[in-house]
């Protein structure tokens, strides 16, 4: 495979950046966890690149950990907005404004 | 050969989260973000991480975005969604924001000054545990003896965590009771 570092990183780099572009973008709060999800998944991309470059274990090891985190957080995630449609009937960000009135 | 595999799977995983971020029904995002999973997955397996690319498809294609349909459908939020191309300002504020994240990494990534381009090490095949670092293997074998040697306290901390999470969703998902 003549692909380097490089190329994978600017996957990575741009799958990142998609994923901010949801969280910043969207309104509906199922699609900007969705959209973090993506985030963490770009940071798994570029560790996995990295450890095989480097040929280390260690890359594939922290997303080994990763994954376990991000599961026991989607999981925690989505408890939570569950219990906040219960309370508000909404999931939508900008009707979220109880402060400001 | 490897490398159209490469290009293909890269504009899969690109492609596919793109169409998430700008698709206005949840669900169809949510079918869009499992390809993008999988073409994760893919790539993983280019760079040999083939246990990685398993437990990819299982935890992340598999069980989070069984869970997020389980949520999106049980909600069901679609119902007078307001459209978000509808707010000017967000929407030219996120645009600004996307490109400058993607000048960014491209100025990083390509071009001229870009990080050093190392080549590709040898899989060992069998990792005796000499050295300093446990090299780069394709055995899960290497799994095991990293995860109960190196990074025992994080793997602790990590079962840890899930049972923390457990008990919090119990918590948290329970009804209220009757303050009579």
């Amino acid at each position: 495979m003549t692909i380097g570092l490089n190329a994978f990183l600017l996957v990575a780099g741009l799958l990142f950046a998609i994923g901010l572009l949801g969280v910043i973008l969207r309104k509906n709060t199922l699609v900007i966890y969705m959209s973090l999800e993506l985030m963490l998944n770009a940071v798994n991309l570029a560790l996995v690149a990295f450890s095989r470059y480097n040929g280390t274990m260690d890359g594939n090891l922290f997303v080994f950990f990763i994954i376990t985190v991000a599961a026991a957080e989607v999981a925690v995630g989505l408890a939570i907005i569950v219990a906040l449609f219960r309370r508000r009937q909404s999931v939508m960000v900008d009707q979220l404004n109880a402060l400001s009135r | 050969m490897i490398d159209i595999l490469f290009y293909v799977f890269a504009a899969t995983v690109l492609i596919s989260a793109f169409v998430m971020v700008i698709s206005p029904n949840a669900v169809n995002g949510a079918m869009a973000m499992i390809v993008s999973f999988v073409g994760t997955a893919a790539l993983f397996v280019l760079l040999e991480a083939y246990f990685l690319a398993i437990l990819q498809v299982l935890v992340y294609a598999g069980a989070v975005m069984v869970l997020f349909l389980f949520i999106i459908m049980l909600l069901d939020v679609n119902q007078g969604e307001p459209s978000y191309l509808k707010d000017k300002m967000t929407l030219g504020a996120s645009i600004i924001g996307f490109g400058l994240v993607v000048v960014l990494v491209c100025s990083a990534f390509l071009g001229g000054n870009h990080l050093p381009e190392p080549n590709l090490l040898p899989v060992v095949e069998n990792p005796t545990g000499e050295g300093v670092g446990i090299p780069f293997t394709t055995s899960i074998k290497s799994f095991g003896y990293s995860l109960f040697t190196k990074y025992m306290l994080p793997f602790q901390v990590a079962g840890f965590l899930l049972l923390a999470a457990m008990i919090g969703v119990i918590v948290v998902s329970k009804k209220e009771e009757e303050h009579s």
